[in-house]
């Protein structure tokens, strides 16, 4: 059976661009508005996989050539990386440094490493719920 | 004493490089060449410290690892580890470059040198570690990595059973040790080896100390196979020979050992201390040598010789507590000479034993069967492997020019000076020792003759083997050659060990004792005739007789049923472990999800709502709340329809989504109380959930009605309703809780602290990263785990494979 999925193809292409645009967003806007990367890492997961509902795996694929299995480690190791390393600076486990460095054109900007350890959050989501969700849809 | 860290880091590292290398250096040579420079160059810095530690030095270095708990990374380098990182070091090479022409470049060798290089590290560690807890993690650490090479061929059921029943019971032990160092710990306040001896006067009031003494020997005791743990053993030597050479005779096996002599000075004076090491040895003794003579497969034949040789050892340093009890006298070192050679023996059974287990393998190689029922006739074949045979034979039954004939007569000397001891009530018992030990030698010597002459003389049976015998190549024969030229070598030059090796070690174990030199005996090869020279004769004169009359008296062994050893106990005890845990877990894991959600549940009521209820925290009033506005009562009801309709749904996509009506609900309850970071988490997590539902519908059947007895309704139904009740009890009484002080007041500053103005991404990335950093771990495991379940679903042959 050929199911006709052009009005929801259509409106993924235009759609995805706006989700994974919005996660983007959440992520960088945690730390002083709602957001951060659990949320973001979710709503870049959802893009992701309402393009695997319109599109079949091949095609998404070929447009996101990633292993998740290995975002979702390489996340975990962000995470723990960040944690061990202020070890490295004699600051306890998990200390976490911020500051605002004044950067051409973009003006004054706060830079923290907490940005490094939220990154570790989403794209664990993102690997755990791609990885998830393609596991159990390939299963034959 | 940048020496010692090496020592033990070194083999880690080089362990870890390993699978690294494995690619690239397959192709160049034999793993085993790079493997090989790591044991030579910790010998050699070793041995450059010897003359210092001859001289009465000791080294000692903290780097403090938990301080808070009082546990450091202490290393200590006196004379008795000196010993054994020699003999772990020396020996770990010769093994290593047996192993180079043992083991065919087809072999995993990368898991195999990998396991040893853990191996030698984690022996190193328990022999130059102070601290309890890390001599403890060094300890379990030699288990796990014995498991692993006694497993290395794991097609083999043999193997993994033997490696099994190793790690059983050498964990056993070893936890019961840990259980005995945390007493020793609460008697002493200290966690150093050091600090302990130097307060034994105060600890040995303790009404722990006794306690503590049993359980540190049973892990000694099932360490070194002493009976009735020996059983282990002889089912080890499924291993690889170069690992039985190493782990199972010439270091592993003598860590229970080290434990006895490096507590002596701890437990030496006391009665119960003399009685357990020196009857437990032997009869480990004789009880090995008695089994030895009865096996007809060379190796267990070798295994049971190493339980019956440590069982020596570990008796001598128990006569040698003697002169613990007696304190520092002229009239007391006479006892002190048993640890000596105790000492010395485990020097000589190190290389004469290693040179035979390596003989073993050579024949097994070469020859294709260890069956002595096959062999023989080897002489004129394999003469270089049967000088090997015969000098490492030899000495172990203890005759001239053989290093084992020197230890051999001072352990009678021993047995024969324990007789005239005026305490422990000895007195009533002391000749029992020399009877049974000469007995043992009897033994002893019957089995050497049969390992010589079963395999060497007598006709030669090619049709029974399964390769044409031949000599083995020269790189198989060095390292036993090096054993054997040692063997002949402390014969004839024994003081110079005693002053370098053993005098220092001498002073680690009497450490109350002014002068080690005194301690030091000089070792004669020829000291007239006398009682343990006739000894010795009257060994050799019975030993002979047995051995030719052996076909008349081994039917003797049949006699003890074999429903009676210790292997059937140790066999059903096992049976009835796993029978009876898989009766009780099937109880109530039924593979049915109902009744999993019942426990958790169950058990959630009765902790949450039991704690509320003991706390007297469940009361709660209205009287502060703010009023309920009517568009949230809407929602309540649309809540609440969409809970109980949820029940009678027909089929599975009505559920899905009357469960997601619920999740949006909620979410909308969020928007409403101003939580937008949770509304927006809520509403991804719903879309995110009903998708994957989605996906699953294909392969879930049709919803079934329910064919429960009422009974089980009901009940189920009694525990949903108390499941709720508990929550909202919660909710309500949360708020008034006052039993914890509030740390909300915290998160006011979390811009000053944190740095960021959304508490909830300041908790979940600052105030709680640790939990944060922990989830993500779960969420990747979890993510892994259905991967896993989905896709790697074991092949037909493979599970097949698994049960051969």
């Amino acid at each position: 059976m050929k199911i006709n999925d052009v009005i929801l193809r259509t409106v993924t292409k235009a759609v995805v661009f706006i989700i994974l645009t919005l996660g983007v967003y959440l992520f960088f806007a945690g730390h002083h508005a709602p957001g951060g990367g659990f949320i973001g890492g979710l709503v870049l997961a959802s893009g992701i996989v309402l393009l695997y509902l319109a599109y079949d795996i091949e095609t998404v694929h070929k447009g996101m050539p990633f292993d998740f299995k290995k975002v979702a480690a390489l996340g975990v190791l962000l995470a723990t990386g960040t944690a061990v390393g202020s070890l490295f600076f004699d600051a306890p486990f998990l200390t976490q440094v911020s500051n605002y460095v004044e950067v051409p054109i973009f003006g004054k900007m706060g830079f923290s490493t907490v940005t490094i350890f939220e990154a570790g959050v989403a794209l664990t989501v993102v690997g755990v719920v791609v990885t998830i969700i393609l596991s159990i849809s390939e299963d034959e | 004493m940048v020496t010692v860290l090496i020592a033990i880091i070194l083999p880690f590292v080089c362990a870890a490089l390993i699978p690294l290398l494995y690619r690239r250096l397959r192709r160049i040579a034999h793993l085993g060449w790079f493997v090989l420079s790591v044991p030579i160059i910790l010998f050699l810095l070793l041995a450059r410290h010897i003359p210092q530690i001859a001289a009465g030095k000791t080294f000692v270095h903290t780097y403090e690892w938990i301080p808070s708990f009082y546990i450091n990374f202490t290393t200590y380098l006196d004379g008795l580890s000196m010993i054994f990182g020699l003999l772990i070091t020396g020996v770990g090479s010769l093994v290593i470059l047996y192993s180079i022409f043992y083991l065919s470049t087809k072999e995993s060798l990368h898991h195999f040198y990998c396991y040893l290089l853990l191996f030698m590290g984690a022996m190193l560690g328990v022999v130059f570690s102070d601290n309890l807890m890390v001599l403890y993690m060094f300890w379990e650490l030699t288990s796990v990595s014995s498991f692993l090479l006694i497993a290395f061929w794991h097609h083999r059921k043999a193997s993994r059973a033997g490696a099994r029943k190793a790690m059983t019971i050498t964990v056993f032990g070893g936890l019961s040790m840990l259980a005995g160092f945390l007493m020793l710990y609460v008697a002493s306040g200290t966690f150093s080896i050091r600090e302990i001896i130097a307060n034994v006067a105060t600890i040995s009031e303790h009404t722990l100390f006794v306690p503590a003494l049993l359980l540190v020997l049973l892990g000694a005791f099932t360490k070194s196979a002493q009976f009735p743990f020996h059983i282990w053993l002889p089912d080890a030597m499924e291993a690889p020979t170069p690992v039985s050479a190493y782990l199972h005779s010439a270091t592993m096996v003598k860590a229970g050992i080290y434990i006895v002599a490096r507590f002596s000075p701890v437990f030496g004076g006391e009665l119960l201390w003399f009685w357990l090491v020196s009857g437990t040895g032997l009869v480990t003794l004789f009880w090995g040598s008695f089994n030895a003579v009865r096996q007809t497969d060379l190796k267990a034949l070798l295994a049971y010789s190493t339980v019956s040789q440590l069982g020596l050892i570990m008796s001598l340093f128990g006569l040698g507590s003697v002169g613990h009890y007696f304190g520092y006298a002229d009239s007391s070192i006479i006892y002190t000479q048993a640890s000596f050679v105790a000492l010395f023996h485990l020097i000589n059974h190190s290389t004469f034993k290693g040179a035979l287990f390596m003989m073993v393998g050579i024949v097994d190689h070469e020859v294709g069967t260890r069956d002595i029922r096959r062999l023989g006739g080897l002489m004129a074949l394999m003469p270089v492997t049967f000088t090997i045979a015969v000098i490492g034979g030899l000495s172990m039954a203890g005759l001239p020019p053989f290093n084992g004939f020197l230890s051999k007569e001072m352990f009678f000397t021993a047995v024969l000076a324990i007789r005239d001891v005026e305490a422990f009530s000895i007195s009533d018992v002391g000749v029992l020792f020399p009877i049974i030990a000469w007995v043992a030698s009897i033994f002893t010597f019957v089995y050497s003759m049969i390992l010589i002459g079963k395999t060497f003389f007598g006709k030669l049976q090619p049709d029974k083997m399964d390769k044409k015998p031949h000599e083995a190549p020269i790189g198989m024969l060095i390292s036993p050659l090096v054993l054997c030229t040692l063997v002949v070598g402390i014969f004839f030059f024994p003081n110079v060990l005693g002053h370098y090796i053993l005098q220092p070690a001498m002073a680690s174990i009497y450490p109350t004792f002014p002068s080690a030199s005194e301690l030091t005996p000089h070792i004669y090869a020829w000291h007239g005739i006398n009682t343990e020279l006739l000894m010795t004769f009257g060994v050799v004169i019975v030993g002979a007789i047995l051995f030719k009359t052996l076909k008349s008296w081994k039917p003797l062994y049949r006699i003890f049923p074999q429903k009676y050893s210790f292997n059937a106990y140790y066999n059903s005890m096992i049976t009835f472990g796993e029978n009876s845990s898989e009766k009780f877990t099937n109880r109530y894991m039924t593979g049915n999800l109902t009744h999993y959600f019942v426990y958790i549940y169950a058990f959630f009521v009765a902790l949450i709502a039991g704690f509320f209820i003991w706390s007297e925290a469940y009361a709660f009033n209205f009287a502060k709340d703010s009023a309920v506005e009517s568009y949230e009562l809407i929602l309540i009801f649309v809540m609440m329809f969409a809970a109980v309709f949820m029940l009678f749904a027909k089929g599975r996509i009505t559920a899905v989504l009357l469960n997601g009506v619920l999740g949006y609900s909620i979410a909308f309850f969020f928007v409403i109380f101003r939580a937008p970071d949770l509304a927006l988490t809520q509403l991804v997590v719903e879309s995110i959930t009903t998708a994957l539902f989605l996906l699953c519908f294909k392969y879930l059947p049709d919803l079934m009605p329910e064919n429960s007895r009422k009974r089980v309704i009901w009940s189920n139904a009694i525990i949903s309703i108390f499941v709720g009740a508990t929550v909202t009890l919660i909710g309500l009484a949360v708020v008034h809780y006052d039993k914890f002080k509030p740390i909300s007041l915290y998160f006011n500053d979390a811009y000053e602290l944190a740095g960021g103005s959304n508490i909830v991404n300041t908790i979940l990335g600052d105030f709680r990263a640790l939990d944060t950093m922990l989830e993500v771990v779960v969420l990747l495991i979890a993510g892994l785990g259905v991967y896993t379940l989905t896709k790697l679903k074991p092949r037909k042959e493979e599970a097949e494979h698994e049960n051969k």
